[in-house]
């Protein structure tokens, strides 16, 4: 497996070297080694061509955005709208007005459940969730589910991690309001076959929702084939700033759909007697949005349209490939989540030592993993476990890297043995 | 094998591998159920207290957790046997300042004795509630606060 760092054809799609040196950040020593950093699941680094944009933007094009007839007020207005289009466009949105921005997927799916469920969900309707959702696609649909009477239903998952898809058409009905999963698992990467259950979720009457934070960074998306209603995304998590995510939504339904963030921008006109709302999506964007951010987006996406989401996607799955095999070599280690669609993230359980003292140990050697329950406490019971370590890869991860991972994980398990 | 770091010392490694006073006191007079939701480190500690004196006669725990809880609990544990309720406290509050750097042990007075061996927690913010969830349950059980208490 010598040249790993290419994919089997032999061409090299992803020069990692070359794309290393586009990342500051991977360059620096941690605790005196080289910093080896493999918690991308939980934030990616940025290319300096999206630092250097917002810091061109902040210091020489910042305005504020949607009013003011001025120069710089229309410019910036210009370069967020085109944000939103290079966001439509790498989802495969129909239309760019149908991405409504927010905070991240966190703050989107509170958006959907809060405005959506005011609007559709009523007493006695259901919601499905998976077993394995991030605490942010499960939260708000608990919440939902408890105000306003209606019941949240979960659709289990088999031993190697994937959904039981027998048991999801069983809990399909007319009474189902919204299906809402991940399209990949941020505890295990699991990929889930979102366009049988989004078909399957329509059939019944239902409307979907899949939570593309962990999707949005390492494949190439179509929402429009998913056929999905709502998919939501985190900036921080593919190579943008952190404070910028959203919601792609189909236009019908926002239209529908009241607003969640009332204030500032997101009205037509405001009387001391009523309001009533701007059309979608600045309908569900109160307030000054966070610019910079917008723009360091639209910069990240361009930067990953050049190396090519299906070039990325192919060489994250050689790394999958390569750690796999690693890791299931080690002794006294136990990968949680062997689904047969996996993004390039490995769950894992080291007998002798909890997570958390593995991560503690791995950092000694300069090693960045997460440790812990992922916010997906139900998953972690699913699979009988108190929480794993975690190593999340990007195309900036090499196969030396998880040599090395390999090598201080058996260290730290030849440290708790004696 | 070793680290360079203070975090992992040998008395801490062999108090997470054979955990003292590790059982339940049945007709314990004081117990508190603590839980990092951080990290499912989950302990329940136990206590005989002599009321009067105010002397814990017996202390002992029983949970699951990564090696510095379970050894700091361990430690805590032995170092409180015989020992009166208001040093209990203030070891605590000793420990607590201790771990979070606010607390030189090799420049101030202070009364921790072995329980220094902690001293190194200070330089990894991200463990300190590892080594202070015994602490917090004592505190929570000498209150008699059965409810249980979280690190968060």
């Amino acid at each position: 497996m010598s040249d790993s760092n290419t994919v089997a054809t032999g061409n090299p799609v992803i020069d990692v070297e070359k794309i290393r040196k586009d990342f500051p950040i991977l360059s620096q020593t941690v605790r005196g080694k080289p910093l080896i950093y493999l918690d991308n699941g939980a934030t990616t680094h940025k290319p300096l061509r999206v630092i250097e944009r917002m810091r061109k933007f902040d210091s020489e094009e910042y305005g504020t955005v949607r009013r003011g007839a001025y120069k710089l007020c229309e410019h910036s207005t210009q370069l967020y709208e085109n944000g939103r289009k290079k966001v439509a466009q790498f989802l495969g949105a129909d239309k760019s007005g149908e991405i409504v921005f927010t905070s991240g997927t966190t703050q989107a799916i509170n958006l959907v459940a809060h405005s959506f469920g005011k609007r559709f969900i009523n007493r006695d309707d259901e919601i499905i969730i998976s077993n394995i959702e991030h605490h942010a696609n499960t939260v708000p649909w608990q919440i939902l589910c408890e105000e306003r009477g209606a019941k949240l239903k979960v659709i289990p998952v088999n031993d190697e991690g994937e959904l039981v898809m027998e048991e999801y058409d069983k809990l399909l009905s007319n009474k189902t309001r919204i299906v809402a999963v991940n399209h990949v698992s941020n505890a295990l990467g699991t990929i889930n076959p979102v366009k049988e259950i989004t078909q399957k979720a329509h059939a019944a009457g239902s409307k979907v929702l899949i939570d593309g934070a962990q999707s949005t960074p390492h494949m190439k998306l179509d929402v429009q084939d998913i056929g999905c209603d709502f998919y939501t995304f985190s900036g921080h998590k593919m190579y943008a700033p952190s404070g910028i995510g959203g919601v792609y939504g189909k236009m019908e339904l926002w239209e529908e759909m009241p607003p969640y963030v009332t204030g500032g921008d997101m009205i037509m006109q405001v009387t001391l007697e009523k309001t009533t709302y701007a059309k979608p999506p600045a309908r569900f964007e109160a307030g000054t949005p966070p610019i910079s951010q917008v723009i360091g987006l639209g910069e990240a996406i361009e930067y990953l349209n050049e190396i090519g989401m299906d070039n990325i996607a192919a060489y994250e799955n050689s790394l999958l490939e390569y750690g796999t095999s690693l890791f299931n070599d080690i002794e006294g280690v136990r990968i949680i989540g062997n689904a047969r669609h996996k993004a390039a993230l490995i769950s894992f359980y080291v007998d002798a030592a909890h997570p958390h003292d593995v991560v503690t140990l791995l950092d000694q050697d300069g090693i960045s993993c997460r440790g812990g329950h992922h916010c997906a406490q139900p998953t972690m019971i699913r699979y009988g476990v108190p929480a794993t370590t975690r190593a999340s890869m990007a195309f900036y991860n090499k196969t030396e890297e998880l040599d090395a991972l390999a090598e201080s994980i058996k260290k730290c398990i030849r440290f708790f043995s004696e | 094998m070793s680290y360079d770091n203070e975090l992992y010392q040998q008395v801490i490694l062999d108090h997470n591998r054979n955990p003292r006073n590790f059982h339940e006191i049945k007709d314990a007079s004081h117990s508190c159920h603590g839980v990092n939701p951080l990290c499912g480190d989950d302990i329940t500690v136990y206590l005989n207290v002599a009321e009067e004196e105010g002397l814990i006669k017996e202390v002992s725990f029983l949970g699951s957790g990564c090696a510095i809880s379970k050894a700091s609990t361990s430690l805590m544990t032995t170092f409180l046997k015989g020992k009166n309720i208001e040093i209990a406290r203030k070891t605590k509050e000793e420990f607590h300042k201790m771990i979070l750097g606010e607390l030189d042990p090799e420049q101030e007075e202070h009364s921790l004795g072995k329980l220094t061996l902690f001293m190194g927690i200070r330089e990894y913010p991200s463990r300190t509630k590892c080594a202070s969830l015994a602490w917090h349950a004592l505190i929570c059980a000498l209150d008699k606060k059965n409810e249980g208490i979280s690190t968060e």
